[in-house]
């Protein structure tokens, strides 16, 4: 058991991870919150559910991480004038989650100080919530633009820089205000939420087999991470294990995600500090990746080769020696250059102390993932709860405790290469031929599962409900970006604006994923 | 003083330099970019990408703010005159030129000062935040750098007795062969000048699309069109006329005198070879440094200038 609070009982969830689901009156919620978060564990997902059609109100449900396992909590709420006492005192993360639930469905935090609106931007009513089961899509057209009031500095030669949506480069949209005194960064506020698409609603018309396909595009740059939280969420509603040849692939097919993304921003960093020779060769490699994949698994990106119930692709002899190849030329290339990055005094200089994040902080607002390891935050979900195939390859966490860009660089070196060695324990543990999937048709009825699978940014959640049919009434994405985009807010204080693409580069946090 | 067709002959020489230089300061561009490609493992966009460029631009419809004055309008004009000005004061194929006269290195300094200044008002004009935020990083290099260039020049003149750039050029081209220790670092002071005064790495990033790091793109956001491509048509004329000063200064062998025509085609010669090589080297210089924090530009202008210094201390020191 996870946790322990007098009047939660929690049952233990079918499924790869260990979780445990509970449901909680409004009142337990900030003292169990508060139970978790004193234990040092953190908050994972916060979403809410129209569950009318059921014969119940609206939901909340609550995911919480300790060094046990999940926990997902469930607060059932009235039809009318739904509301939950606030948990953004506990978890800072949980601001920007409640706000867009209130948006998204209209339930309300209580409590809660801040109640601007978060996803809105004027593309339905003020009045309306899409995530209603009632919604009518046909009345979403709508003029009303939300006043949302940035928080202002004051004092003598503070101004402020309006940054975006629309960039100078060909980037995500996202608003960033900047309060500075000459180049001097007093404070960041970010505005973010222009990229929602509606992905959520459209989950509910699609079956099984099209989410997946959706759940691959949430972030299309954690495309295998998200198709795998997915199935994995949809196999434990079905209580169904996949072959374990098709773990493995599915473990091998993250690992090459890993690997390509963060080839991706080492060369990223170089450019950003305009050493574009880091930036070419780094892209190089990632280009190599990207086409081998696109040979071996017919999709640069990866897409669409997770499915719920295995994997829809297969390696062959041969490509097991392109990969080892491959494998080897990165480990080769990616030593020499990160050599040249630790020795070029003008680079270091640059990411030495930019953008710092003390672990005391990164604890107390959740930071995750990547940028978390960064700072001292060990949580790996690859080893800390170790699903198959990861139970048998011995992940070795890449922790650093600095903070900086420099220590998130050096994160990224670690875990390309410990991924490049899991490739390789992989590919030893691949038998080619055996069973792919053993497909996964209709879920059963009244379901709930949750998915979690640690991508390349950090921890991917995906929780799918099903209704009485076996349909997907609610599907709920969860990118590790909610906890990381306020920390970046931080990060940027006392720091100097132009070295803010850096800093914010070092993060690399999605729009998509989390604007949805 | 000149007869009537010596005159003329000099007109030529003028007017041939003139076109010369603002053809050949895309392609010169080009070149760097090409280098840079190159030497990155890119196949690059070829070196007449820069004229390309600039065709595009020419026939695209000018966006302008509705809050733009004539100030707006007008400084593309005056900062393309004012390089093209620039460049017809250098010695560049020849010495005499009879535009050389009307401007010494100061007037020169000037000039460029003069382009500066309504570069950085036209980005504050518009009111962006952007725009003021790169007129204010502009100025802080440039306040630093200014300095550094006129000292660069006086060594210059302590040898030759002279601040106009022919003399300059005729003493230290035309005297017997001898080494200047103080122009060695005069000429080092010169390329960090150079860089900075040129928007390049180390100091900032001609090629970056990251708005908040900007300093001398982050002034021309605004601009589109014409507009742009005589910004961008003048930046590849200041980088022209700051690698052809450096050549004047430090390489000048072979640079021709007036009337002299069996030695125009050697100076033309030798002036391409000497801008590959300078192209080259500078192409070299950008792959290999990363961008400084912008706090580091004053230390590194200030290195600058002391090296400046020192040349003119070892002038007067040494006597040469």
């Amino acid at each position: 058991m996870p946790i322990k609070h007098p009047s939660l009982h929690l049952e233990r969830m079918n499924g790869a991870i260990p979780a445990w689901r509970g449901r909680i009156t409004g009142e337990d919620l900030q003292p169990i919150c508060q139970n978790v978060c004193d234990g040092g564990g953190r908050l994972v997902a916060l979403w809410g559910s129209d569950e009318r059609a059921q014969g119940h109100g609206f939901a909340l449900h609550v995911v919480l991480v300790n060094e046990n396992g999940l926990v997902c909590l469930s607060v059932p709420l009235p039809a009318e004038r739904p509301s939950y006492p606030d948990i953004s005192r506990i978890f800072p993360a949980a601001n920007r989650m409640q706000r867009a639930v209130y948006d998204l469905l209209g339930i309300y935090a209580h409590e809660g100080n801040d109640h601007r609106k978060w996803l809105r931007h004027a593309a339905w009513h003020s009045g309306s919530f899409p995530l209603r089961k009632d919604f009518d899509a046909a009345q979403s057209r709508t003029e009303d633009l939300d006043n949302y009031p940035f928080v202002q500095v004051e004092g003598q030669g503070v101004h402020e820089i309006p940054v975006g949506p629309v960039h100078a480069g060909i980037i995500e949209p996202g608003h960033f205000r900047f309060s500075i005194v000459g180049e001097k960064v007093l404070r960041l506020e970010q505005r973010l939420g222009y990229t929602h698409k509606g992905i959520e609603k459209r989950f509910e018309s699609m079956t099984l087999q099209q989410g997946a396909k959706l759940a691959g595009r949430v972030s299309g740059d954690s495309t295998v991470a998200y198709a795998w939280a997915y199935a994995m969420a949809a196999e434990s509603i079905a209580d169904t294990t996949p072959p374990d040849h098709a773990l493995w692939l599915r473990a091998l097919l993250l690992e090459r995600e890993r690997v390509a993304n963060h080839l991706g921003d080492l060369g990223y960093l170089g450019n950003d500090v305009a050493l574009s020779f880091g930036f070419a060769q780094f892209w190089i490699l990632k280009e190599q990746v990207l086409r081998n994949n696109a040979t071996l698994f017919s999709h640069r990106y990866l897409m669409d080769t997770i499915i719920p119930g295995g994997v829809a692709v297969d390696l062959t002899v041969e490509g097991k020696r392109v990969i080892e190849q491959e494998c080897a030329m990165l480990e080769q290339q990616a030593r020499i250059l990160r050599g040249i990055y630790e020795e070029h005094a003008g680079v270091q200089d640059r990411f030495i102390g930019a953008g710092r994040v003390e672990p005391k902080l990164a604890a107390q607002l959740g930071l995750c993932g990547l940028a978390g390891r960064a700072s001292a935050q060990s949580w790996d979900t690859r080893v800390q709860f170790p699903c198959a195939p990861y139970d048998k390859l011995d992940v070795q966490m890449a922790t650093y405790r600095n903070g900086d860009v420099a220590a998130r660089v050096i994160v990224r070196f670690d875990e390309l290469f410990e991924s490049l060695r899991l490739l390789r324990n992989i590919l030893v543990n691949l038998t080619s031929g055996d069973e792919l999937a053993r497909p996964l048709d209709q879920l059963p009825a009244n379901g709930f599962g949750i998915g979690m699978v640690e991508g390349w940014r950090g921890e991917v959640l995906v929780a799918i409900h099903s209704d009485t049919e076996g349909k997907l009434t609610r599907v709920h994405p969860h990118d590790p970006s909610w906890q990381n985009w306020p920390v970046l807010e931080h990060a940027i204080m006392g720091n100097i604006v132009p070295d803010f693409p850096l800093i914010n580069k070092s993060f690399n946090l999605s729009y998509s994923g989390q604007d949805l | 003083m000149m007869n009537n067709s010596e005159f003329i002959l000099a007109i030529v020489f003028q007017l041939t330099q003139l076109l010369l230089v603002v053809l050949a300061a895309p392609l010169l561009t080009g070149w760097v970019n090409q280098c840079q490609a190159w030497l990155q493992n890119r196949s690059g966009a070829g070196m007449l990408q820069p004229y390309r460029v600039l065709h595009k631009l020419f026939h695209k419809d000018a966006v302008i703010a509705h809050n733009a004055s004539w100030l707006f309008r007008i400084t593309p004009y005056i900062v393309f005159g004012c390089m093209w000005l620039a460049a017809a004061i250098i010695p560049i194929i020849a010495v005499d030129l009879p535009f050389s006269g009307v401007a010494d290195v100061i007037a020169l300094v000037g000039v460029f000062a003069l382009a500066r200044m309504f570069i950085a008002l036209a980005a504050m004009d518009i009111g962006t935040s952007f725009g003021t935020l790169g007129a204010r990083r502009e100025m802080l290099v440039s306040f630093l750098a200014e300095p550094a260039l006129l000292m660069v020049l006086f060594t210059a003149s302590m040898i030759s007795h002279s601040t106009q750039l022919p003399r300059i050029v005729e003493a230290l081209a035309h005297h017997q062969f001898a080494l200047y220790p103080s122009l060695a670092f005069a000429a080092l002071a010169f390329v960090i000048v150079l860089l900075a005064e040129n928007a390049r790495i180390p100091v900032d990033n001609p090629s970056t699309h990251l708005e908040l790091t900007m300093i001398h793109e982050a002034m021309i956001l605004e601009y589109s069109a014409r507009h742009l491509a005589l910004i961008e048509w003048a930046s590849s004329l200041k980088l022209f006329a700051y690698i052809s000063i450096g050549i004047a200064l430090f390489l000048p062998h072979g640079i021709a005198e007036v009337g002299n025509w069996a030695g125009l085609p050697l100076a033309i010669v030798l002036l391409l070879l000497k801008l590959l090589a300078a192209g080259a080297g500078l192409a070299v210089l950008e792959v290999v440094t990363a961008k400084m924090r912008i706090f580091r530009a004053p230390e590194f202008l200030g290195t600058a200038f002391l090296l400046a210094v020192l040349g003119l201390l070892i002038h007067f020191l040494l006597g040469t």
